[in-house]
C-alpha cells in the first residue's frame, strides 16, 4: 500500500488548476482593461483553455497511473488514506478506491477533457468557465474517492455549485429556469440525504460508509436505530425505512429515476453542450455510484422490503424514457431521455440484485454478473453519451446553434466521416454487439433475468424503442435527400478526427475485449454481493 | 470576605483596561497631533493605535492563560478562564477587522471618537463575556449598547442614520428596562446576583409565578439584544441606516457577546428550570419559550428577507433568521450544542463582517445598497465579488464553507441532545426547511453580481489594497474553517471541558 497520498493529490490537482486559471485570467483581463488592446482578451482565453486542458490531461495521466498500480481482482479498498479530521463528530478524512471508484475516477478523467474540447470556443468570461469545469472535476474526484459521509457530501455539493453556474451563465435561452430547477431538485435531494445520514450518525455514531455497511451486514444497524432513534415510539424498522427513503430521494434525483427526472431534459438541453457532457457523462454517475456504494450495502434490508415498487419505478424509467425521447425534436433532449433510459438499466440491476432469497452459488454468480454489468454500463454510458453530445456540439458549431432533428437531412453525402463516426457512437448507444454499449446491457439483463424475470421482460421493450429512436436520428439527420441549406456542411477536420479517434477506439476495445475493465471491477462486484444480507 | 484585592482585579481586567487606554490614546492623538491631517491619515493612525491596543490586549489574555487557567474574582463577579479568553480574543479580532474595513469610509470627520466608541464597545463586550454576575452583566451590556446607539447615528449627513439610531435607542432602552425588571425579580427570589446561586435557589420551582415573570422578562430583554422575533423590529432599520462598518460591528461582535451571555444566563442562571421544548415531552420552563422565539425568528427572518430590495435590510433579516438557528442551540443546551453555538456565532460573525465590508465598498462607490446597485459587480470588482460569493454561500450553508459545518454541527448537536426521542426534531426540520428558503435570497444577490450586466456608465470600482487584503483574509478563513472545522472546534471544546471540569 502506498503511503503517498495519491488520491488527495488527484482531487486537489483540478482545484489548483481552477484557482490558477482564475487568478491568471483575471490578471490578464485587468491588464487588458488598462492597455485597451484588442488581442489581450483573446490571449487570456487561449491561456485559460490551454491551462484547463493541461490540468485535465495531467489528471488523466495520474488516473492511468493509478489504474496501472491497482491490484485488480481484489475487492478491497486500495490507495487508502486515513486521518482524524473532526474527532468530536467521529469524522475521519478517509479516502480509497475499489474497482468501482477507480473506474468512475477514470471516467471523470476521460469525460472532462472531452467536455473541455467540446467547449473550446465558449463565449464570454472564458477563464471563469474553465475554472468552474475544473472545480466540478475536483468535486467528482472527491465524490468517487471519499469513504466518509461528511467528506463525501462536501464534494457532492461542491460539484453542484459549478454545474449551476455553468448552466446559469452560459446556457441557452431558458437557462434561468433550467438552472433553478436543476438546483432546487438536487438541493432538496441533498437535504434529505443529509438528514438521513444525520439520523444514521445519531444511531450509530459513525459517518463511515464501510463501518456502516459492516454494521448492516452484522445485523447491528437496526437494533442501534431502534435503541437510539425511537421517534414518537415508532418502531426501529419504520425509522430505518424513513431514513432509507430520504437517502433514496437524494440519489434518485441525481440519477435520475422516474418520477424525479423532470429537471433533467431542461438542464441538459439548456446547458452549454460542454457542460451537458459533464452532467451526463460524469455527474449522473454520482447518483448510481451512491446507489452502489451507499444504499445497497447499508440499506439492503430496506431495498428488499420495497423491492417491488422500486423495480416498477426502474422499469418505468427504462420503458417510458425512450417514448419521451421519441416525441422530442431537439437532439439534445433526445439524447437526454436516452440517457435516462440507459441509467434505468443500472437501477434495474441494483434493485434486482437486492432481492431473491437463497444463497446458492449459482445465484451469487448471477448477482455478481448483474453488478458487473451495472458498473460497466455506468462507464459505457458515460463514454458514449459524452461522445454523442460532443457530436451535437460539433453540429451546433457548424449550424450556428441549430440542433433540431428535422433541421438537417442527407448530411452523409457531404460529411461522410462525420456521419460514420457519429453512427458508431449511436450504435454503441443502442447496444449493438461488438461495441461497448452491448456488453453492459447484456450482462445486466443476463444477471437480472433469473432474479426478476418479469421486470427484465418488460424492460426489453425499452431496448426496442431506444433502437428505433436512435435509428430515426441517424435517418433524419444523415440520410435522405440532402437539405440544400447544408450543402456546405463541413466534414470532420483532421484535428477533430484525431481528437475523437481515441474515444471511438475505446468503444471498440470495450466491446470486443471487455476484460480490460471487468478484471478491475469483478472483485468489487463479488465483494458487494458477499456483503449483501437479507 | 476581607476587603478587595485591587491588584487581582486589575490583573483580571487588564485586557479591557488596555483596550480602553488604546481608545483614549487614539482620541487624544487624533485631537492633538493629527488635527490638521487628512481624514485618510487620521483614520490610518487611529486604526494603527487600535490594532496595537487590541494586539496588546490579546497578548495579556494569552499570557494570563499561561499563568493560571481558571480564576474568579469575588465569586464570579469577574472570571478568567479558557472560554472567556477564547471569546475575548475573537471579539478583539472582530473589532480590529471592523476598524480596518472602515478606513476608507468617508461618513464622518470624528475619527478619534469613532475608534474610541468601537473600542469602548469592545471593552464592554469583554466584560460582558467574563462575568456571571447580574449587575456586571447589566452594566457592561449598557456600556456596549450606548456605544452602538451612537455608532448607528454616526453619519450626521444622513437622516436615515439618525432615524435608525433613535429607533435603536428607544427599543434598546425598553429592552434594558425589561431586563433589569427581570433581574430584580431574580434577586428578590434568590437574594443573590450570582447566576450559580440563583440557579441553586430557584431550582425546581418552575411554576412559581414570580420566577415565570423573571424568565419572560429576561428572555424578552435578551431577545431584543439578539434581534429575535418578535423583538426584532429595530434591527432592519438600524442595519440599513447605520454606516456599513457600524452595522457590521452590530451584526458581528455584539451578536457574539450577546449570544454568549444569553446562553450563559439561561444555562447557568436558570439551570434547574429549563423545562422541555420537545414536541411530545413538553414541560414548562424557559426552553419552550425560547423554542417558540426561535421558530418565529426562523420563519419570519427567512420569509421577510425574500422581499427585501436593500442588501443591508436583507442581511438584517438574514441575521434574524440566523438568530433563530442559534437559539435552537440554546433550547437544546447540552455541552455539545453550546460548542455548536459558539462555533456558529463566531463563524457567522466573521462572515457577516465580510459581507458588510463588501456592501461598504459598493455603497461607497455607487451611493446605495439596493440590489440594483450590485448589478454586474463581478465585472467591476472581481475580487470583492468572489469574496461576497464565499460569504453569502457560507451564510446559506453551502459546503465546504464554514456556514455549512456550523449548521451541520448545530443540527446534529440539537438532535443528539435528545436522541432517545428526537424531541427537537420538529424545530430542526423547520430550521432545515427554512435554510432552503434562505438559499433563494442569497442567490438573488449573487445573481445580480454575476449574471446581470453592469449599468452602461459603470466604471471599475476602486478599492484600496488594504480592504482587498482584509476581505480575502476573511474569505480564506471561512473556507479554511469549513474544510478543517476542527481548528476552531478543538479550542472551543477544550475550553468548555476545562470550565466544566
Amino acid at each position: 500500500m502506498t503511503t503517498f497520498p495519491l488520491l488527495t493529490l488527484l482531487t486537489f490537482l483540478p482545484l489548483v488548476g481552477a484557482l490558477l486559471i482564475l487568478v491568471t485570467g483575471q490578471a490578464a483581463s485587468a491588464s487588458s482593461d488598462r492597455l485597451v488592446r484588442r488581442d489581450r482578451p483573446e490571449r487570456s482565453h487561449a491561456h485559460a483553455r490551454a491551462l484547463a486542458m493541461g490540468f485535465s490531461l495531467a489528471a488523466l495521466l495520474l488516473t492511468l497511473g493509478l489504474w496501472h498500480a491497482f491490484r485488480s481482482g481484489s475487492g478491497a479498498m486500495q490507495f487508502q488514506e486515513q486521518h482524524a479530521w473532526i474527532p468530536s463528530l467521529n469524522i475521519q478524512y478517509r479516502l480509497g478506491v475499489d474497482g468501482l471508484g477507480l473506474l468512475m475516477v477514470l471516467l471523470s478523467a476521460i469525460v472532462v477533457p472531452i467536455a473541455i474540447a467540446a467547449s473550446w470556443r465558449v463565449k464570454g468570461r472564458v477563464p471563469l468557465y474553465f475554472s468552474l469545469v475544473l472545480l466540478l472535476q475536483a468535486g467528482l474526484f472527491g465524490t468517487f474517492t471519499a469513504l466518509n459521509f461528511f467528506h463525501w457530501f462536501l464534494f457532492w455539493e461542491l460539484s453542484l455549485i459549478p454545474a449551476f453556474f455553468l448552466i446559469r451563465l452560459w446556457g441557452g435561452a431558458q437557462r434561468a429556469s433550467a438552472a433553478t430547477q436543476f438546483f432546487v431538485y438536487t438541493m432538496v435531494g441533498s437535504v434529505a440525504l443529509l438528514l438521513a445520514f444525520l439520523g444514521l450518525f445519531l444511531a450509530t455514531g459513525s459517518f463511515d460508509f464501510i463501518d456502516l455497511a459492516a454494521l448492516a451486514h452484522n445485523g447491528q444497524l437496526l437494533p442501534a436505530i431502534t435503541q437510539n432513534l425511537g421517534w414518537h415510539g415508532m418502531a426501529g424498522d419504520r425509522v430505518a425505512l424513513i431514513l432509507f427513503f430520504a437517502a433514496l430521494l437524494g440519489f434518485a434525483v441525481k440519477v435520475p429515476m422516474m418520477p424525479f427526472h423532470t429537471w433533467l431534459p431542461a438542464a441538459y438541453a439548456e446547458a452549454p453542450t460542454g457542460t451537458t457532457i459533464l452532467l451526463t457523462g460524469a455527474m449522473s454517475k454520482m447518483g448510481v455510484y451512491g446507489f452502489l456504494r451507499i444504499l445497497l450495502p447499508i440499506f439492503s434490508q430496506q431495498i428488499l422490503w420495497m423491492r417491488k415498487p422500486l423495480l416498477v419505478l426502474a422499469v418505468a424509467t427504462i420503458v417510458f424514457s425512450p417514448w419521451a425521447a421519441f416525441a422530442q425534436k431537439d437532439l439534445k433532449r433526445i439524447f437526454a431521455y436516452s440517457s435516462v433510459n440507459h441509467l434505468g438499466y443500472c437501477l434495474l440491476g441494483i434493485f434486482a440484485v437486492a432481492g431473491s432469497s437463497g444463497d446458492s452459488p449459482m445465484l451469487l454468480t448471477q448477482r455478481a454478473a448483474a453488478l458487473d454489468g451495472v458498473i460497466l454500463q455506468m462507464f459505457n454510458h458515460g463514454l458514449t453519451a459524452s461522445v454523442l453530445f460532443w457530436f451535437v456540439a460539433l453540429i451546433e458549431k457548424r449550424s450556428n446553434g441549430l440542433r433540431g432533428i428535422n433541421d438537417f437531412g442527407g448530411l452523409r453525402k457531404v460529411a461522410p466521416v462525420f456521419c460514420g463516426l457519429m453512427g458508431i457512437a449511436l450504435f454503441s448507444s443502442l447496444g449493438l454487439p461488438g461495441l461497448n454499449g452491448f456488453i453492459g446491457e447484456f450482462l445486466i439483463l443476463k444477471g437480472v433475468f433469473p432474479l426478476a424475470p418479469w421486470a427484465t421482460a418488460i424492460s426489453l421493450f425499452g431496448l426496442l424503442v431506444t433502437a428505433i429512436v436512435l435509428l430515426t436520428v441517424l435517418q433524419r439527420v444523415f440520410s435522405g435527400p440532402l437539405n440544400p441549406r447544408w450543402s456546405g456542411f463541413a466534414d470532420l477536420t483532421l484535428r477533430e478526427t484525431v481528437v475523437l479517434a481515441p474515444a471511438i477506439a475505446l468503444m471498440f476495445l470495450l466491446g470486443l475485449y471487455p476484460q480490460v475493465v471487468l478484471g478491475v471491477i469483478n472483485g468489487t462486484a463479488l465483494a458487494v454481493t458477499a456483503q449483501l444480507k437479507f | 470576605m476581607t476587603g478587595t484585592s485591587y491588584r487581582e482585579l486589575l490583573l483580571l481586567a487588564l485586557p479591557q483596561t488596555v483596550v480602553v487606554l488604546a481608545g483614549l490614546i487614539a482620541l487624544a492623538l487624533d485631537l492633538s497631533l493629527f488635527r490638521n491631517s487628512t481624514n485618510r491619515v487620521r483614520f490610518s493612525a487611529g486604526a494603527a493605535i487600535a490594532c496595537a491596543g487590541s494586539l496588546a490586549a490579546g497578548c495579556c489574555i494569552l499570557l494570563s492563560q499561561t499563568h493560571g487557567a481558571i480564576q474568579t474574582f469575588q465569586n464570579g463577579m469577574l472570571l478568567s478562564n479558557p472560554l472567556t479568553h477564547l471569546i475575548q480574543i475573537a471579539l478583539l479580532l472582530l473589532a480590529v477587522l471592523t476598524i480596518l474595513l472602515s478606513i476608507d469610509s468617508t461618513f464622518t470627520d470624528h475619527i478619534g471618537e469613532y475608534i474610541l466608541l468601537i473600542l469602548l464597545a469592545t471593552a464592554g463586550m469583554m466584560f460582558l463575556v467574563s462575568t456571571e454576575d447580574l449587575l456586571l452583566i447589566f452594566v457592561s451590556l449598557e456600556l456596549l449598547s450606548l456605544c452602538l446607539y451612537v455608532l448607528t447615528g454616526f453619519n450626521k449627513h444622513s437622516v436615515h442614520s439618525a432615524e435608525a439610531a433613535l429607533k435603536y435607542f428607544l427599543f434598546g432602552g425598553m429592552s434594558a428596562a425589561f431586563l433589569l425588571f427581570g433581574f430584580s425579580y431574580l434577586y428578590g427570589l434568590s437574594g443573590s446576583t450570582n447566576l450559580v446561586r440563583i440557579a441553586a435557589a430557584t431550582e425546581g420551582s418552575v411554576m412559581d409565578p414570580l420566577l415565570m415573570v423573571a424568565i419572560v422578562m429576561t428572555v424578552t430583554g435578551f431577545g431584543f439584544k439578539v434581534a429575535a422575533v418578535p423583538f426584532h423590529l429595530w434591527s432592519p432599520d438600524a442595519y440599513e441606516g447605520a454606516p456599513a462598518p457600524a452595522a457590521a460591528f452590530i451584526a458581528s461582535a455584539s451578536k457574539v457577546a450577546s449570544f454568549f451571555i444569553f446562553a450563559q444566563v439561561m444555562v447557568l442562571g436558570f439551570a434547574g428550570t429549563a423545562g422541555n421544548a420537545g414536541w411530545n415531552v413538553r414541560a414548562p420552563g424557559w426552553a419552550p419559550l425560547v423554542a417558540v422565539v426561535a421558530a418565529l425568528s426562523l420563519v419570519l427572518g427567512n420569509v421577510a428577507a425574500l422581499a427585501q430590495k436593500s442588501v443591508k435590510r436583507l442581511l438584517a433579516y438574514s441575521a434574524i433568521a440566523h438568530a433563530g438557528y442559534m437559539l435552537l442551540a440554546i433550547v437544546s443546551h447540552t455541552q455539545q450544542s453550546i460548542a455548536a453555538l459558539l462555533y456558529y456565532v463566531l463563524t457567522y460573525a466573521l462572515t457577516t463582517i465580510g459581507a458588510f465590508g463588501v456592501v461598504a465598498v459598493v455603497e461607497h462607490q455607487t451611493g446605495g445598497d439596493k440590489l440594483s446597485d450590485f448589478a454586474g459587480l463581478s465585472r467591476r470588482a472581481p475580487l470583492p465579488s468572489m469574496c461576497m460569493l464565499v460569504f453569502l454561500l457560507s451564510l446559506a450553508g453551502i459546503p465546504p464553507l464554514a456556514g455549512f459545518f456550523g449548521k451541520f454541527y448545530l443540527f446534529s448537536a440539537a438532535l443528539a441532545g435528545t436522541t432517545a426521542s428526537l424531541s427537537l426534531l420538529w424545530l430542526v426540520i423547520l430550521a432545515v426547511a427554512m435554510s432552503a428558503v434562505s438559499l433563494y435570497y442569497y442567490l438573488q444577490v449573487l445573481k445580480r453580481i454575476y449574471v446581470e450586466q453592469p449599468p452602461a456608465d459603470a466604471a471599475p470600482i476602486q478599492i484600496s489594497i488594504l480592504s482587498q487584503i482584509v476581505l480575502c483574509l476573511i474569505a480564506a478563513i471561512i473556507i479554511l474553517l469549513g474544510c478543517a472545522p476542527n481548528l476552531l472546534l478543538r479550542l472551543i471544546q477544550n475550553a468548555l471541558n476545562a470550565i466544566i471540569a
